[in-house]
């Protein structure tokens, strides 16, 4: 239990079904991870209970020592530290670019406005985004309100990173400027769990592959491991698929 | 076939018209308006909060107010709001409140249970994912709706929170129950005294109409400038 990230025994129903069984595994600090497998596996519930967007009824999740699911934690202060991309991005559409990037930094860690949006106006620089800062969302492409999207999360100086499929709503052409950012993100040594099925990304930085198939952690081994010779047949059949093409 | 009429009477009666009745109207449309909008936000964050605390009285409250006739609750509350002065002061006699101050109390709380309803729908088309994301970046339950989920909801309601303003601003003149005078309640005295009753009634029925056009017009353009682009 000396991981950034501690999931042990983490089950979940909704209702009588049961979406996540028994799931262990551990990210350390500085390390990438990626979850794969079909959809419906339970992949993005599974990095939802991380930052407890979805509640959990058995086992134990724990971020940097603190557990997730007890009372007695401050859940927003610790969601503030850990940072989450999803896949339809959630930009704040009423928000202009900066103040989507500046707007947490006030109100959640209390930081000056100049000094927030100094910060925002630097990340921005390293998505690539400075020339959009003061347009809204809605008038970016899907990639380029993406990279907007990491930068607010980076924004919060998170100790780690969540990414939900977030290259799964992009068009083909805007997901390599995507994946870039998250390629620099990782080599910079961000603790990173990656839901995703972009496989090219997971060869190249990730450092463990987690394979998920109906709610269980069916394989969690080394990338060069997993892609080499997966041990289970599902995840055998699931990379015949996925990688056919 | 004008040569019947007078309508001279309406020049004469404008001070009037407009100083006492219509200033009565539109400041107790706007007043009615701003509370009843916070009021009835307030409801419906109640309503959706999933604690029967809270979602039953607030759900009870609107139930009550859209089933009872305004007349009703415009009377019923002018002769019972100072009893209940009374109950909650501990005075020996029933509290003085004023026609204008029940009007306005009984506006605002029977305007706050449509607003309520209004700000409902508007808090529930934010899609799932705007709270997530909010919460994710460590906001507040006061923070997540206050920054991210009212603004987003206000911006799509406001042609519907403006046609109901109009609504309301024709409904002031209800208040004639309880012999207050509005803008309609002044056209109607200076055309009893003078005998003028076409020459008035038409002319405040044009007023309303051209009061109500602009405002539903100006609420298409606002609608235009506000809207959140997807």
């Amino acid at each position: 239990m000396s991981g950034m990230i501690d999931i042990a025994g983490l089950s979940k129903w909704y209702g009588p079904t049961q979406v996540l069984k028994d799931c262990t595994t551990a990210v350390a600090k500085g390390e990438v991870v990626v979850v794969c497998g079909p959809s419906g596996s339970g992949k993005s519930t599974l990095i939802k209970c991380v930052n407890g967007l979805e509640p959990f009824q058995k086992g134990d999740v724990s971020v940097d020592g603190i557990p997730v699911s007890d009372p007695k934690t401050d859940l927003p202060r610790l969601r503030a530290r850990i940072g989450m991309v999803f896949q339809h991005f959630e930009l704040f559409p009423h928000l202009s670019v900066m103040r989507n990037l500046t707007l947490p930094q006030i109100k959640v860690l209390r930081r000056g406005a100049e000094e927030a949006k100094q910060k925002g106006m630097r990340l921005l620089e390293r998505v690539g985004l400075s020339a959009h800062a003061g347009k809204f969302p809605g008038e970016l492409s899907g990639g380029q309100q993406q990279r907007v999207a990491i930068a607010r999360a980076l924004a919060m100086d998170p100790i780690a990173m969540l990414f939900d499929e977030p290259t799964s709503a992009l068009d083909p052409e805007m997901i390599q400027e995507v994946l870039d950012v998250m390629v620099a993100l990782a080599k910079d040594g961000m603790t990173m769990i990656v839901v995703t099925h972009e496989m090219g990304f997971a060869r190249k930085v990730a450092h463990r592959v987690v394979f998920m198939d109906n709610g269980e952690i069916i394989e969690d081994a080394p990338t060069a491991d997993f892609f080499g010779k997966p041990r289970s047949e599902r995840a055998q059949l699931f990379l015949s698929r996925i990688l056919q093409h | 076939m004008f040569s019947n009429f007078d309508f001279e009477v309406i020049v004469r009666s404008l001070p009037y018209l407009f100083y006492t009745g219509m200033a009565f109207t539109l400041l107790l449309t706007a007043l009615a308006t701003i509370i009843g909008i916070i009021v009835g936000t307030m409801l419906a964050l109640m309503r959706l909060s999933g604690t029967t605390l809270l979602t039953l009285p607030a759900t009870a409250y609107v139930n009550l107010m859209r089933s009872v006739p305004f007349v009703l609750m415009i009377f019923w509350f002018y002769f019972l709001v100072p009893y209940i002065g009374q109950w909650i002061t501990f005075s020996v006699q029933p509290v003085k409140v004023g026609a204008f101050a029940s009007c306005l109390v009984t506006f605002t709380l029977f305007e706050a249970a449509f607003f309520c309803e209004i700000m409902r729908a508007g808090i529930q088309s934010i899609p799932r994912g705007q709270v997530a994301a909010a919460q994710a970046l460590g906001m507040t339950y006061p923070a997540v709706m206050g920054y991210v989920v009212l603004p987003q909801a206000f911006r799509n309601m406001v042609p519907v929170l403006l046609t109901q303003t109009i609504v309301l601003f024709q409904d002031t003149s209800l208040v004639y129950v309880i012999s207050v005078t509005d803008f309609l309640g002044a056209a109607s005295k200076v055309a009893q005294r003078d005998g003028r009753l076409v020459e008035m009634y038409t002319f405040a029925a044009c007023v309303y109409f051209v009061i109500s056009f602009a405002a539903s017009r100006a609420a298409q353009v606002l609608q235009r400038r506000l809207a959140v682009i997807r």
